[in-house]
């Protein structure tokens, strides 16, 4: 049965979102590719989208290390996986062979050309200054398609508008 | 439903899609363009159009990835030609059905 979004937002005239503002905190494969979903997701959709990458999410904007993210194979439940077995060599290498597989079939793009995409379609890409501070990291060390490096404040204050949405993941 | 598109009556869906690929031609999509305010349909829109229905044709599922990698357009051109949801406005003004696809 088809959605028909049109007539819902018309019906209970609802205004729809202008903005989402994507936190992106971790550095596993599986907490990145829903937020570079939800950006992509927002701009095919006509909504604006920013990403603003902090923590460990910072690893998916480091030149060296963003097409090289894992899925953990150590205490994540959902795999189905007795601890133990999660934690012998190789197998978080395999897990996250597996799981690229599967995304290539649904032709997913990889990280870097995730974040180009995002970029084309006039979406933003931001470091967290502080997170760099943390983990010694220098603009240099950065890919090139990042906007800029923000504080927290800088952040909020892109935030300002109507029907503006945070996410964090 | 039915609707007068460029004085043709045509069958649409309720979010304004052409349910009949068939009945579909120039200036229905000339009309569309300009009521999802895209505007006047240029060489260049005219080419992207030709190339959604081409592959809806074949039945190859539309993404913004596959459109970037066609060589008719690229995804920053496709986003200017097309303002507020390009894949969804161009698929509406080729008259092919709303694409599916999440990314």
């Amino acid at each position: 049965m088809e959605t028909d979004v049109m007539s819902i937002k018309k019906e209970n005239n609802l205004k729809p979102v202008k903005k989402v503002m994507i936190i992106v905190s971790k550095g596993t494969l599986d907490g990145v590719y829903p937020a570079l979903i939800l950006a992509n997701g927002a701009r095919m959709e006509g909504i604006e989208a920013e990403m603003f990458f902090t923590f460990f999410g910072l690893e998916s904007i480091v030149k060296s290390r963003m097409n090289d993210l894992h899925v953990a194979a150590v205490g994540n439940p959902a795999l189905h996986m007795p601890t133990l077995v999660g934690g012998l060599p190789g197998m978080e290498h395999f897990v996250t062979h597996m799981m690229k597989k599967e995304m290539e079939k649904l032709d997913i793009p990889d990280v870097q050309e995730f974040l180009e995409i995002i970029n084309a379609s006039g979406g933003k890409i931001y470091a967290c200054k502080l997170a760099m501070d943390m983990f010694h990291l220098k603009k240099e060390d950065l890919w090139e398609g990042v906007d800029e490096v923000l504080t927290v404040g800088d952040f909020y204050a892109r935030c300002a508008g109507e029907n503006t949405q945070v996410l964090f993941t | 439903m039915e609707k007068i598109i460029a004085g043709v009556t045509v069958d649409v869906n309720a979010e304004g899609y052409l349910t009949q690929i068939s009945q579909w031609n120039e200036n229905i999509a000339s009309a569309i363009a300009v009521e999802e305010e895209v505007g006047p349909l240029g060489p260049k829109h005219w080419e992207v159009l030709k190339y959604l229905r081409d592959q809806q044709s074949r039945g190859t599922a539309l993404s913004i990835r596959g459109i970037g990698k066609s060589g008719v357009v690229d995804i920053k051109t496709f986003y200017e030609l097309f303002p507020n949801g390009p894949l969804k406005k161009a698929s509406k003004i080729a008259g092919i059905p709303k694409p599916a696809s999440c990314i």
